[in-house]
């Protein structure tokens, strides 16, 4: 095989390609990091070629040792939320310009366990706040398949890297869809797993009841195979972390879908969703039923609460989080400042970008006293409502199924100075997120400006098994997921 | 004045209860964030554009109904784990203030506090 096939390569086929000797660990790297380093649409915020090589040549110290771990040399690149030694980490802001971090959060010791090779650091939404990485400090990521839109958020780095062959995988993180949306903009497969199978040590804190690690790869294969790797449990040092076994995500995923019963929330087909996408999403519900899948008409009544109850919750956790950006320990501090707090104010206001200050102030405010109760309080309980409401479907369904996104990918700057418009178009990946249920795009066909479309499938708690499992059968009998742009 | 909402909503926008010119500087000061004039002015704007949807919520029945924290709570008892209160971790004083805007003598420097 030569070695301009490598970035066409899955995860599964890199795997081989490395155990059969036909490309060392330091020529894959090689390859990738040349593809890297000519990327011009601002996809990554860090590269350091001597540290890949580093771990490169680990690797293949343990391939000829035969020590190999199962993702011995495959390369990926972290989503810039988390902390790695290895490079610096900035959250996309420019509070922690030039930070480094002295530990690696769990998720990147996990995968650098498995043998994998960090090619470096993805650009994101600052804090991860944001549905179109415009709100990246640094740059607009710009979508491989039309450079002139946007390549969805906040893991927009990290979608649009798989999508444009610049790494065969990354990780994301979603806390009310990061993962879902921007893989559905750029045809990528993602899965974010249930609240609490990855460690959140070390990924930078967002919205702390929401946030969850997930990868995003080219095909669900790919992602059990790293989902596999990432999950586990981590009780001693997040204490969210879910005290439930490793599992292997890819056991499952040979299963037949006869029978399987497919829940289709006529919520998230209602006015709102374009027709190209609605489209694409019939025809992707009508291929599961020629597989032997019984589409189940359901509801899910409060999905556009969601948005209230998210825009909310989100902003109070992240004003308490991002409460630790104070100019002292770590990151940027004002030059001028007459006395603490005034340190505090000027370090915050020109470490911050605006969305991040909006949300802040927001969560500030629902968290203060005389609101509390009106907005807090009453968005939590509702959220208890939404959570419910799944678990009520999910006695006449096995997975949900749906789009992830009522558009296809929209164009850079067109919704850049509207928050409100950013966060109405994340009405159908935020309900699974209020709930903690794992959930997951893939490549369903495309939409207009031949734009890829999404499936979002959704399943109940610690059913990710169930998730890849129809996926990868869908990916069997389809090719959405193997097209990739002309760029790349 | 009335809210954008999702098209066809069951929930239709409700007058709103703005915020004004002068709860911003007031949350601005609780946030510890200095804004400037018109950063203030379009602040303003677009969370009162936010709160225009987030009225909807006061519209929903929740008598009874337990606030819900942590998610997978639907799932299984959560109950938040301690750990023994025993140092585990090595001491990387260096390491840890690598980052920091200002050290001296392994000490984070900040402005006076105290005349």
């Amino acid at each position: 095989m030569t070695s301009s096939a490598l970035h066409d390569q899955s995860v599964a086929q890199l795997v081989h390609t490395l155990r059969s000797k036909q490309a060392s660990a330091v020529e894959v790297a090689q390859h990738f990091l040349a593809r890297c380093q000519a990327d011009s649409s601002g996809t990554f915020l860090a590269l350091d070629e001597e540290a890949t090589l580093t771990q490169a040549r680990a690797s293949d110290a343990r391939l000829a040792a035969g020590s190999a771990s199962s993702l011995e040399g495959v390369p990926l690149a972290h989503k810039d939320v988390f902390v790695t030694r290895d490079f610096p980490t900035t959250a996309g802001s420019k509070m922690l310009e030039g930070y480094r971090s002295p530990f690696d959060a769990t998720v990147v010791s996990r995968l650098a366990g498995q043998g994998m090779v960090s090619l470096g650091k993805l650009n994101c939404d600052e804090f991860a706040m944001g549905s179109s990485n415009e709100n990246s400090a640094y740059a607009s990521v710009k979508n491989p398949w039309d450079s002139s839109r946007i390549p969805g958020g906040s893991s927009g780095g990290s979608a649009a890297a798989v999508a444009a062959r610049l790494t065969p995988a990354a990780t994301g993180t979603d806390t009310g869809g990061s993962i879902r949306q921007p893989a559905s903009f750029c045809g990528v497969t993602g899965i974010k797993p249930t609240y609490g199978r990855a460690s959140r040590y070390g990924m930078i804190a967002y919205a702390s009841s929401l946030d969850q690690a997930g990868p995003m790869a080219r095909s669900a294969e790919d992602c059990a195979l790293l989902l596999s790797a990432m999950c586990g449990s981590d009780v001693d040092r997040d204490s969210t972390s879910l005290d439930v076994a490793t599992e292997n995500f890819s056991a499952q995923l040979t299963n037949p879908l006869q029978g399987l019963r497919v829940g289709v929330p006529k919520e998230f087909f209602g006015a709102g969703l374009a027709s190209d996408v609605h489209r694409v999403v019939d025809a992707a519900l009508m291929q599961l039923q020629a597989q032997g899948a019984k589409l189940v008409p359901i509801s899910l009544p409060l999905t556009e609460l969601s948005i209230p109850v998210y825009y909310i919750i989100a902003p109070a956790e992240a004003s308490s989080n991002l409460s630790r950006f104070d100019g002292v320990k770590f990151g940027h501090r004002a030059k001028d400042y007459t006395d603490l707090v005034d340190m505090y104010k000027k370090t915050r206001a020109e470490g911050f970008g605006d969305e991040v200050k909006r949300r802040i102030m927001i969560g500030t405010y629902v968290l203060s006293h005389g609101y509390y109760d009106a907005y807090y309080l009453q968005a939590q309980k509702i959220r208890r409502m939404i959570a419910d409401d799944f678990q009520r479907v999910f006695a006449e369904c096995d997975v949900i199924a749906g789009p992830v996104a009522p558009t296809v990918a929209w164009k850079l700057g067109e919704k850049a100075d509207d928050p409100l418009a950013n966060y109405l178009a994340d009405i159908f990946t935020l309900p699974a997120s209020l709930a903690g249920l794992p959930g997951m795009s893939l490549p369903a066909g495309f939409g207009e400006g031949g734009m890829p479309v999404g499936l979002q499938l959704i399943g109940n708690y610690l059913q990710e098994s169930k998730l890849l499992n129809v996926a990868h059968q869908y990916q069997l009998n389809t090719d959405f997921h193997l097209q990739k742009p002309q760029a790349a | 004045m009335t809210g954008t909402s999702w098209p066809g909503s069951p929930y239709p926008p409700l007058q709103r209860m703005p915020l004004t010119a002068q709860d911003i500087p007031r949350i601005a000061n609780l946030a510890r964030l200095e804004l400037q004039p018109d950063e203030q002015a379009s602040t303003l704007a677009k969370i009162n554009d936010f709160f225009g949807i987030v009225e909807q919520i006061r519209q929903v029945d929740t008598n009874g109904i337990e606030p819900l924290a942590h998610p997978v709570a639907v799932m299984q008892d959560i109950t938040l784990r301690l750990r023994p209160d025993i140092a585990s971790e090595a001491n990387q004083r260096e390491a840890n203030q690598r980052s920091a805007p200002a050290v001296e003598r392994g000490l984070f420097l900040v402005p006076k506090v105290i005349e």
